[in-house]
């Protein structure tokens, strides 16, 4: 057992070993462990009130775990640091709601968004190279909002702002990514691209997806966290769960 | 051109919209036309300035000023500071701390070393907040320096501890009340309710001659020039949209890794000092300074002249400074008793009407009427308005 948790914590980019959190006697995390590996793709679902957001509030420093540890890629304690040095370390966030900043262009968006110092000094006198400027060029293409980088992001459509965020979390060139709902309201063609844009850039990535969407996540073909009331109710293919007695029975109701 | 917007580096020149251009000219015609129309054009011309005149338009840049620093940190980062003119009064407190020491032994009492209010007080020796600001350097720093310490005191307290929006407004009021009480105080030193005035002479020119007040006028349209620049430096910078970005979604922008805290303290610092400034430019114009300056409503007048001018545009800010200001001129003489209403309903008025205050609408009339005769779709210049801000409070 200790040598398999030592393996684990010196091969997983994210290891999470009994967390709790609570609130004013609620635990929202309940003693909750998982580990993700790097370049893996994971969908983590469960119903309302799960966890799930707690779960990235703790990983990305919104919130402090009452107790537990969380360490990025193996010797880093995620639990002491708040969420502009967790950003800096690699680890990007999308919120439920797409959050893009509205009045400003999708270029500058992601121009925003891309590596490199956040501090006020360099921000004033900054002017943008050649090579971000062709970095830029490839995330718009990535994301496909090449022909609207001059619009302002506020124009944009729900499913067109969902895919900036993604692009400015990948401009920010994270090993972990967490995404949530990234389909959220998206008709079926965009959820579609959506889940395509997502396999196309696990790999280089580590990304986390939190998801109600079955059939999304199904389409993602990737390895299921179910978490329920706090800690994990099961893991293993999407079959797997589907089929996991636990777990038809947390969703078919008690 | 082939990322158009937000790419390279562009000369500060270039980066001035048209507002600014126009403000600037302004400000170098009144610079040099006020003090010549004073000193230089008979009495009897219709182009004469009076002296009176002088002072009252070097009052209103000194306000436009102060309006441009709120602007700054409101209408840019979305922090409603309502307790500015507490950075204002002790600009202007620190200046008028050196027009006292420059009384020297002309004072009613003909002490030397302590101003009038000590020796009434019977005091005996000069407290040692006092010291230095018989020197001209000394006094310009602390009038800088103060503004900015206090801001940067203020904020990292407010910042660290992530309180915003209407919390933050309030405890801005709160700072500025407080101080407001406390400089009534004669125990304090600094002239308690009368304040400091009697002034004599800076730099050894007489407050009373009329070269004195158009050289302050000039310095007050060069101070206001100079804020400008520097503002629309901050806010077309990178370091200005992550502002932006802070204002319209400031958890976006700290997972981004931006410490959010630090380009807040930053503007905030940076607008106290722009707001000193304006305040030791006001007071040798005015000729006093005393602890009404601190009242809150006054830190809430310049909300309501940047609300009016035109939120996050900075032009529009300093138009507003001096607009308001006029109106208040006018009205305080013709009907003094409607003053706070007309005050109230011309907030209100503009909340309902002109939530983009009126270079906020302008422009809108402006894009709209352009983009009605120009059918070709031409993409915004390269450091155009950076973002207008959003209708409405501070967040």
């Amino acid at each position: 057992m200790t040598t398999s948790t030592r393996d684990k914590l010196s091969t997983s980019i994210l290891y999470v070993n009994a967390v709790t959190v609570s609130f004013d006697g609620f635990k929202a995390l309940n003693d909750l462990s998982f580990t993700i590996d790097p370049g893996e793709m994971r969908a983590v679902i469960g119903p309302n009130g799960a966890g799930k957001t707690t779960m990235m509030d703790v990983v990305t420093g919104k919130t402090r775990p009452t107790s537990g540890d969380i360490l990025f890629n193996g010797r880093v304690d995620l639990t002491r640091l708040d969420e502009a040095s967790i950003a800096r370390l690699g680890i990007g966030r999308k919120f439920q709601r797409p959050t893009v900043f509205e009045n400003h262009t999708v270029l500058d968006n992601l121009e925003l968004a891309l590596a490199g110092s956040r501090t006020v000094k360099h921000s004033l006198f900054a002017r943008l190279s050649g090579e971000a400027r062709d970095r830029l060029d490839e995330l718009l293409t990535i994301i496909a909002l090449t022909d609207r980088r001059h619009q302002r992001a506020g124009a944009l459509s729900h499913g067109e702002k969902q895919w900036l965020e993604i692009g400015m979390l990948l401009a920010q060139d994270p090993d972990l990514l967490f995404l949530d709902e990234p389909a959220a309201g998206m008709t079926d063609a965009e959820t579609e691209q959506t889940a395509e844009l997502l396999k196309g850039i696990a790999g280089r990535h580590s990304i986390v997806v939190v998801e109600h969407d079955m059939a999304f996540v199904r389409s993602l073909g990737v390895r299921v966290t179910v978490l329920h009331e706090g800690a994990v109710l099961a893991e293993g293919s999407m079959d797997a769960v589907q089929q996991n007695p636990r777990v038809i029975d947390v969703y078919l109701g008690r | 051109m082939a990322t158009g917007s937000s790419s390279g580096y562009t000369p500060l020149l270039l980066r001035i919209d048209a507002g600014g251009w126009v403000l600037l000219l302004v400000l170098i015609a009144a610079g040099i036309g006020v003090p010549y129309a004073n000193q230089m054009l008979p009495q009897e011309s219709p182009w004469h300035v009076p002296t009176w005149l002088v002072a009252l338009l070097g009052k209103y840049l000194c306000f436009a000023l102060l309006a441009l620093s709120v602007d700054l940190v409101w209408g840019f980062c979305g922090i409603l500071s309502l307790g500015h003119g507490a950075f204002f009064a002790l600009g202007g407190y620190a200046m008028g701390m050196h027009l006292m020491r420059q009384i020297g032994d002309r004072g009613v009492y003909g002490n030397p070393d302590l101003p009038d209010f000590m020796v009434f007080l019977n005091w005996d020796s000069l407290p040692w907040y006092w010291y230095g600001f018989d020197q001209f350097w000394f006094a310009m720093l602390m009038v800088m320096l103060v503004p900015g310490m206090l801001a940067f005191v203020f904020g990292w307290f407010a910042f660290r501890s992530r309180v915003t929006g209407v919390y933050l407004s309030i405890i801005t009021q709160a700072m500025t009340y407080a101080l407001l009480l406390a400089f009534f105080r004669n125990d304090m030193g600094f002239g308690g309710n009368n304040g400091l005035t009697d002034f004599k002479d800076i730099l050894g020119f007489s407050l009373q001659a009329d070269a004195t007040r158009c050289a302050l006028f000039a310095a007050s349209a060069v101070a206001l020039g100079v804020g400008y620049l520097l503002c629309r430096f901050i806010v077309t910078s990178k370091a200005g949209r992550v502002l932006v970005a802070v204002r319209d979604a400031e958890s976006r922008t700290r997972f981004l890794g931006y410490r959010v805290e630090h380009y807040k303290l930053f503007v905030f610092t940076v607008s106290a000092v722009l707001a000193g400034i304006a305040g030791a430019l006001y007071v040798p114009q005015v000729g006093i300074i005393n602890p009404g300056e601190f009242s809150p409503a006054n830190s809430i007048e310049i909300v309501v002249w940047v609300a009016v001018g035109g939120r996050g545009t900075l032009y529009g800010a300093a138009l507003g400074g001096v607009l308001v200001n006029y109106g208040k001129t006018y009205f305080t003489a013709a009907m003094p008793e409607l003053w706070l209403f007309l005050l109230g309903g011309l907030f209100i008025a503009v909340t309902l009407l002109l939530p983009r205050g009126i270079v906020g609408t302008l422009q809108l009339w402006g894009g709209v009427l352009r983009r009605r005769f120009s059918s070709g779709d031409r993409k915004r210049g390269s450091h155009g308005a950076v973002a207008p801000a959003p209708a409405g409070g501070g967040e």
